[in-house]
């Protein structure tokens, strides 16, 4: 716990959660899954195509009507074997992935389908959220606009700040960007990432993108084939490689990180980890700023002895912990400890043999390119 | 006018008949579309099936079965005679009950298209947004599926105008009471008074033709019910 008490994190042990088991036969696979998520910050349900994920969040939601399980979210029992609310009689939020707008009404009228049957519309504090949330979403100027000629990504925000208007007791979201292209994607990010640390609303958010689960999750619950085989705070979850993830070419760690110091001139970013320094391009964050940085396997070499003379800025001095071979034979994935943090590194099986890396030995580690995602 | 007093009083009856039995199917058939468009039970195929019989029916098959049932010695004719409402052959409400099955398909269909394009994701979003059971069919069914109703109300409508072999049938030919615009020409026809007949045959043809225009601009308007891509 060492590393995330020294960002100034709470212990997630001791936090409050939220327990989820459900069980469902499907024709290509049995989901089961039975997990306890905190109650705050972004869960991440990750796995690929038809692994399940969706269809466990359609359990949350009561969604699914053949589901069995118990579901116990902020001290209310949702589901049990005596009780199974109905979805209208949940407190969720769901973003779909396709923005499910009604067409039928206009984007003001959807943003207070929810709220009017809630009743919530008439408390005191509602215009002011209502405001608060048109404009984090940047959706004030669409109030009175047909859903139909609304983009992509507009559609998107606005079905998302219907969710958030109901003040829901959670959140879920089925891979609310995969319907967006890359440009869409970019720009509905940052919502998110600002909806995150604006409202303490647990969220529960399903995609299969490493990339989008490294900028926002917390925590990770990895599912394959309907049963969870990895459940973890992110940096933890992200760092094994005794499970078979299938992230390929993104395989990867994700560091808390905050920003020591701006190098103008180079226009690089300093930042401190639990492990030591790095030097990543800088990305607008002021000194002191609580960053992420991303830093995937197939960037990252090891060396017997520190190499001083080559291009390579961040060097760093770590412990082989596991090694495991990768998808492709030719490869092999080596996660190396460093101090408190851990990096993976992805190298030949050749290399490794050459290098005779076994468990336990002192290695150094060359970190090519680092990303700061936040 | 060209048009006599009971010229008049067919027209009137005629567009009372529709009327009512339009705003009947509307009711009766409204469920009828929304069983067929969801349920997964086998019943689906005959149902839908004896539904749709009236459209491949002769009409004087259907006048003459309902005839049976409903006379002295049929199954209907004899709860009505006990429930003390005497017979319904040759009465405006025989007729109604007769429209009702003859009108049925032109209304359990359109209907149950919509409801089939709309699928099950606008009833998800909804309940996700707090919406039960009823609300949800009442906010976001009902006028997602506005096109498909005002079709079916038309359709409706202009089929029982047009009705002629069940009333026949059922209903004969008693002024005020059963006989209606189709068989009005029909006497005057065979009276040989053909003004009459082109009057009304007229009429008949430019009140068809102005239905099935506003059939085809509400649904070309809104193409294919605007269900259909990403949006619900």
């Amino acid at each position: 716990m060492g590393v995330v008490l020294l960002l100034g994190l709470v212990d997630p042990m001791s936090e409050k959660t939220i327990d989820l088991r459900f069980n469902l036969p499907r024709h290509s696979f049995d989901l089961y899954v039975d997990i306890s998520i905190p109650s705050t910050g972004v869960t991440a349900i990750f796995g690929q195509s038809g692994c399940g994920k969706t269809t466990f969040l359609r359990c949350v939601a009561g969604l699914e009507k053949d589901a069995v399980g118990s579901l116990n979210i902020a001290g209310q029992q949702w589901q049990s074997d005596t009780v199974n609310l109905p979805t209208h009689k949940r407190s969720i939020g769901y973003v779909f992935q396709e923005s499910a707008l009604f067409s039928h009404l206009s984007v003001k009228a959807n943003l207070e389908f929810g709220v009017k049957r809630a009743g919530t519309n008439r408390n005191s504090d509602y215009s002011q959220r209502f405001d608060q949330i048109a404009s984090m979403l940047h959706i004030s100027h669409l109030l009175e606009r047909d859903p139909l000629s609304l983009s992509g990504g507009e559609k998107q925000r606005v079905a998302i700040a219907r969710a958030l208007l109901l003040n829901p007791d959670i959140l879920l979201m089925d891979e609310p960007l995969s319907s967006l292209d890359e440009a869409r994607k970019q720009e509905v990010l940052p919502y998110l990432e600002e909806l995150k640390s604006t409202f303490a609303t647990p969220i529960l958010y399903v995609s299969h993108s490493p990339n989008e689960i490294a900028r926002l999750a917390d925590h990770m619950v990895v599912l394959e084939n309907g049963k969870v085989v990895a459940d973890g705070p992110l940096v933890e979850t992200l760092s094994r490689i005794d499970f078979p993830v299938q992230l390929g070419e993104d395989a990867g760690v994700v560091l808390e990180a905050a920003v020591l110091e701006i190098n103008a001139e180079w226009h690089l970013a300093k930042v401190q980890f639990a492990g030591g320094e790095l030097w990543v391009r800088d990305g607008g964050f002021p000194v002191g700023a609580q960053v992420r940085v991303r830093i995937l396997a197939r960037d990252v070499s090891l060396a017997n002895s520190h190499h001083i003379d080559s291009s390579i800025v961040n060097i760093l001095h770590g412990k082989v912990e596991v090694i495991e071979n990768d998808a492709h034979p030719a490869m092999a994935l080596i996660k190396v400890r460093v101090q408190e943090s851990a990096l993976i590194a992805r190298i030949t099986r050749r290399s490794a043999n050459y290098l005779d890396l076994k468990i336990g030995d002192a290695i150094w580690v060359q970190v090519k390119s680092a990303a700061l995602i936040r | 006018m060209f048009l006599s007093d009971s010229d008049l009083a067919a027209i009137v009856l005629t567009i009372k008949l529709a009327t009512v039995v339009t705003v009947l199917l509307i009711l009766i058939g409204t469920p009828i579309a929304w069983w067929l468009a969801r349920t997964k039970s086998w019943l689906k195929g005959p149902v839908g099936a004896l539904v749709a019989l009236p459209l491949v029916l002769p009409p004087t098959v259907l006048g003459f079965y309902l005839l049976i049932a409903m006379g002295p010695n049929g199954p209907v004719g004899s709860l009505t005679q006990s429930l003390g409402l005497g017979l319904l052959p040759f009465t405006f409400a025989g007729l109604v009950i007769a429209s009702l099955f003859y009108s049925l398909p032109f209304v359990v269909q359109p209907i149950q298209n919509a409801f089939e394009s709309i699928g099950d994701q606008p009833l998800e979003v909804a309940a996700t947004l707090g919406a039960g059971p009823w609300d949800r069919f009442f906010s976001v069914v009902v006028p997602l599926a506005k096109p498909g109703f005002i079709a079916a109300a038309i359709l409706g409508f202009a089929h029982t105008v047009g009705e002629f072999g069940v009333v026949l049938m059922i209903g004969g030919n008693i002024p005020d009471e059963t006989r209606v615009v189709s068989v009005q020409i029909y006497d005057h026809v065979e009276a040989l008074q053909y003004t009459q007949a082109h009057w009304l045959s007229g009429a008949m043809v430019l009140f068809s033709f102005l239905v099935l225009l506003i059939v085809y601009s509400v649904n070309g308007r809104r193409s294919a019910f605007r269900f259909g891509g990403s949006d619900v």
